[in-house]
């Protein structure tokens, strides 16, 4: 079928709220992901405060007690993996990017596209409407570990338990039927000449991503089934005295819960290896080996679950196996690492502001590869398991996928999805006013880490050696280091705002990049292409010797 | 977008593959992680509690085997229905599409039977580990087939006018992979002692 | 490294740390340098007039060599660290030393209660101290420890003795720990149990033998140890259960 097929406008209500345009669906996915931030971060901010202030009158929430202490850090951990990382990095971006990158009109499946962010809106409600029942929504951390989590008499939120374990498995099934999708299409619906390897890295690791999340989450899915029968049917699968495991759970849940830090973590690689390659006028190094690396990282990422259970009652012999899988990961990750540093070397480097968070992604996220060696080696997991050092550790992993990147990505595509350029010098002062903080809360929290604070604690008052005046300075530096992060996020949201009408106008294509996206308007049409590209060559082709311009678009013949 | 216009990206094909089949496979593929999961978790439970034998053989094996006759009959009905549309015999296929529910229907009647058995016995979905997966697997497995059923009437409507031949197989494919997990339940739940 | 942060008061408190040492220097220099090549990349290469960028597609020998050469340095140094972070492991973890004593520690929501042998030196014995919340140890003394819980999972955590462990309902799990510097030191719980959580604070007592002898004569008095038997719920910790709720 070569002929064109009209895409008629449709009215208002079709167009923002049941449409099935992908870059409609991107954008629903993307002002969610948003509005979920804002609700995750506030959670954050008011258990920082009583962290840096404690038993103090928190402003804007009133005094935290340790019920809802529990229930802050529960449901920020949820809300920022499951419902900002997720539907911004992997449906926000792979909705807008993949069709439009792979050059064709739309998803394969349309209609299971639009049913997807329908779902994942309903697992959205459903977590926040557990706020207004009795008990209060469930505090037993974003882990959910049996007994804990299977019995009411336990948690004290049996009500909050069950719609936090339903919430998670909407938004589950609507990331199967999403990543489905992806997937398919990306098979199936590339332009004509469109190889393997002239897909861009971005559409890659989104759809790695999203198979690594189909293969994983199935025993999970299993899992919550289990967990919710033993809620709310008195069953005992988790429960020992009768006959259950309650480590059943926790292999299930990690054997999700590691693949799902690699589902988020590559496409931000992805987004940081667009942005580097156009901002340094280069072609990737090794594009290739980005790919094995990434295929490596996602087969290893199956064999590692149990370094998150070392001292959780395995068999110990169990943790040596683990270890050493878990070091070997570091092997792939590294060299990816090293291979965007050398994309560097012999480009021309230009400081806009995505390229600034691209870089600062590579450079932050290094600090967390490496501490996750730390927690990676049994014997020194010992120690340090559960306390503010593997916090420390994983929010330089997760700030970098799910902030940074993220931050990388909209400056980046924000004219490709509006039609207007962001301001310049505030894209600046937000992004200073953002890395800045975010080591200024970290950091600190390596030390009390080391110096044995434990996690999901409302206060130190009853540890002799965690009351120590030295540790809360560093937490109240953490603490106010957060009110200044969060308050620069002001500026993005103004920018973002009020370029949407007074930006400069951004055209077609305003960085000179070469993938097919940027061939189309400014914002795409209804349907994307007028003319349906035909590919070329590879995504990357900046500086081509013995050419005047320095980049050569895929789908320009030569 | 009404449904008779779909996109180009759903008429392409890079892989040769058609993109219908191609989604049902990936759809079965995440089934199976799910089913999978559920399964390992029983295995790894009933190694540990030889005691769970009794209770399984409170199971009607009689009754298993024979739905196990049903649904391997259906899944030969699904074959024949593939085989018709291939053919361009949409009236054939929607008529042996039907025929494959016909056999859902009967499967899901015999469990009927069995469970209201197995209740009136006094042995529930929280009488005990065994029972707790015998329920939980089997339902899992018989909404897979009710949703399978439901699916196969509408595709058979559509293929009864020649339309959206392609779902034909692509239905069956689904219920070959609903009879296999069963064909993996049948042992595990009413054979192993 | 570590002891600047937090006293080590257990043998293997130093195991722990040398480790952590370890890591952090090999990581560290692969930190350092990895940043310092990028930031230097950044300011050489930036972008410049007249200056074009060069065509490097990452493929050819001489050019993969740049990323094959760290590849095997990366492998050599996970191997330094990961032998030694087993044999940590294998001796903390999975072999345990022949015991002086053996103390059983229970976990339930809110407090850690200790069951310790009276002076006959057996468990289960009429004359067992059994305290909740404090737990009396002699010091140069191989202790071995039962871990079970009453209801959820919690993680009996001495972070003095880098000591830590997770408790599971119907599983006794054993360990051990040779405490080996006089002193008091918290005994925390590190996995998530309820309501209660950040107030399931325990202390462990580090003393001399004479010290230790003492306490055990003052408290095998069965009417002693009949009072200090853990209440059927302890909800102890400076709130109620309503505070906590609210």
């Amino acid at each position: 079928m070569s002929t064109q097929v009209v895409h008629a406008e449709p009215g208002i209500l079709k167009k923002y709220f049941f449409s099935t345009d992908h870059k409609i669906i991107a954008m629903q996915y993307l002002f969610t992901g948003m509005a979920m931030a804002l609700i995750g971060g506030f959670f954050a901010y008011v258990f920082r405060m009583q962290l840096g202030f404690p038993n103090q009158h928190v402003p804007g929430y009133g005094i935290v007690t340790p019920g809802k202490y529990n229930a802050l850090v529960t449901m920020h951990g949820s809300i920022m993996i499951f419902w900002v990382a997720m539907p911004v990095l992997i449906a926000a971006f792979g909705n807008f990017l993949i069709p439009l990158m792979i050059g064709c009109d739309d998803m394969a499946f349309p209609r299971i596209n639009r049913l997807s962010y329908q779902i994942f809106l309903l697992s959205a409600l459903v977590l926040l409407s557990s706020f207004l029942v009795k008990g209060g929504p469930f505090g037993g951390a974003w882990t959910a570990y049996p007994p804990l989590s299977a019995v009411g008499a336990y948690n004290l939120t049996p009500i909050g338990a069950t719609l936090w374990l339903i919430a998670v498995a909407l938004e589950f099934v609507a990331f199967l039927l999403g990543g489905i999708n992806f997937t398919v299409t990306t098979m199936n619906s590339r332009a004509p000449g469109m190889k393997m390897y002239d897909i861009p890295l971005v559409v890659w690791m989104i759809v790695l991503a999203s198979v690594i999340f189909m293969a994983s989450v199935g025993p999970l899915v299993a899992g919550a089934i289990m967990l919710l029968f033993d809620q709310t049917m008195s069953t005992g699968f988790f429960d020992p005295t009768r006959g259950g495991d309650p480590l059943l759970w926790q292999h299930l849940f990690w054997f999700f819960g590691h693949p799902e830090v690699y589902v988020v973590l590559l496409p931000a690689l992805g987004i940081v290896a667009e942005v580097v390659a156009v901002f340094a006028r280069k072609k990737i190094f090794g594009y290739k080996t980005v790919l094995y690396t990434t295929w490596a990282v996602g087969f290893l990422s199956f064999v590692v679950w149990a370094h998150h259970q070392f001292v959780a009652g395995i068999d110990p012999r169990m943790a040596n196996i683990f270890s050493v899988t878990t070091l070997l990961i570091s092997v792939p990750i590294t060299e990816m690492v090293f291979l965007y540093i050398a994309t560097l070397y012999g480009g021309s480097i230009h400081l806009d502001t995505p390229m600034l968070w691209a870089l600062a992604f590579i450079g932050e996220f290094m600090i967390g590869g490496v501490t996750g060696i730390f927690l990676g080696s049994s014997g020194t997991d010992i120690y340090l398991h559960d306390t503010y050092f593997i916090i420390a550790h994983f929010h330089y992993t997760f700030v970098p996928i799910a902030i940074i990147a993220v931050y990388a990505g909209l400056t980046f595509w924000y004219p490709k999805m509006f039609g207007r350029m962001l301001n310049e010098t505030l894209g600046k002062i937000h992004f200073w006013g953002t890395v800045i903080p975010f080591n200024v809360i970290f950091i600190p929290l390596f030390i009390t880490g080391t110096a044995g604070d434990q996690r999901r604690v409302y206060s130190y008052a009853q540890f002799a050696e965690q009351s120590r005046p030295a540790l809360q300075h560093l937490r109240t530096t953490s603490t106010i280091a957060l009110l200044v992060m969060l308050s620069f996020q002001l500026v993005f949201l103004f920018n973002f705002f009020w370029s949407l009408r007074n930006g400069k106008s951004a055209g077609a294509n305003p960085w000179r990049s070469a993938t097919l996206e940027w061939t189309v308007p400014s914002p795409p049409p209804h349907g994307n292409f007028a003319e349906l590209p035909t590919v070329y060559r590879g995504p990357y082709e900046y500086g081509l010797p013995g050419r005047a311009d320095d980049f050569l678009p895929q789908n320009v013949p030569e | 977008m009404s449904a008779s216009a779909k996109p180009i990206a759903n008429t392409r094909s890079a892989t040769g593959i058609p993109t219908a089949r191609l989604i049902t496979w990936w759809v079965i593929a995440s089934e199976i992680v799910i089913f999978g999961g559920l399964l390992a978790s029983y295995i790894m439970h009933r190694v540990g509690h030889p005691e769970w034998a009794d209770a399984a053989s409170h199971t009607n094996t009689w009754a298993g085997a024979f739905n196990t006759f049903v649904l391997l009959t259906s899944s030969l009905c699904a074959v024949l229905a593939h085989k018709a549309a291939d053919g361009h015999d949409g009236p054939k296929a929607a008529k042996l599409l039907r025929l494959t529910s016909l056999g859902g229907l009967i499967f899901l009647t015999v469990k009927g039977f069995e469970w209201t058995k197995d209740i009136h016995e006094g042995f529930v979905l929280s009488s005990g580990g065994f029972w707790s997966f015998y329920y939980t697997l089997a339902g899992l497995h018989g909404l897979h087939v009710l949703a399978g059923m439901i699916i196969m009437l509408i595709v058979a409507a559509d293929a009864a006018k020649n339309q959206e031949l392609q779902r034909v197989e692509c239905i069956g494919l689904y219920w070959h992979f609903v009879d296999i997990v069963w064909i993996f339940l049948f042992p595990l739940l009413y054979i192993a002692r | 490294m570590l002891e600047r942060y937090l006293t080590a008061a257990s043998t293997y408190a130093h195991w722990i740390d040398y480790q952590f040492l370890l890591i952090a220097v090999l990581v560290g220099f692969w930190l350092i340098l990895a940043e310092a090549v990028m930031f230097w990349l950044i300011f050489k290469f930036r972008a410049k007039d007249g200056r074009p960028t060069q065509y490097i597609t990452g493929e050819e020998k001489q050019q993969t060599r740049w990323i094959t050469i760290p590849h095997f340095l990366v492998i050599l140094c996970d191997l330094v660290i990961i032998v030694p972070a087993i044999m940590v492991w294998y001796n903390i973890k999975q072999v345990l030393p022949p015991p002086d004593e053996t103390v059983r520690v229970i976990g339930q929501q809110w407090a850690w209660s200790f069951q310790e042998a009276g002076p006959d030196g057996a468990l289960d014995t009429a004359d067992d101290i059994r305290m909740v919340g404090e737990l009396h140890v002699k010091v140069n003394t191989t202790y071995h420890f039962e871990l079970m819980s009453r209801d959820v999972v919690h993680s009996f955590s001495v972070p003095a003795f880098r000591l830590k462990q997770d408790a599971l309902p119907g599983r006794t799990i054993a360990g051990w720990f040779r405490p080996n510097r006089v002193g008091t030191y918290d005994i925390q719980c590190t996995q998530m149990c309820g309501i209660g959580h950040a107030m399931m604070a325990g202390r462990i007592i580090v003393e001399t033998q004479q010290d230790h002898a003492a306490w055990l004569m003052r408290n095998s008095n069965p009417a002693v140890a009949e009072q200090r038997d853990p209440p059927a719920s302890a909800t102890d910790g400076g709130l109620t259960m309503a505070e906590m709720r609210r």
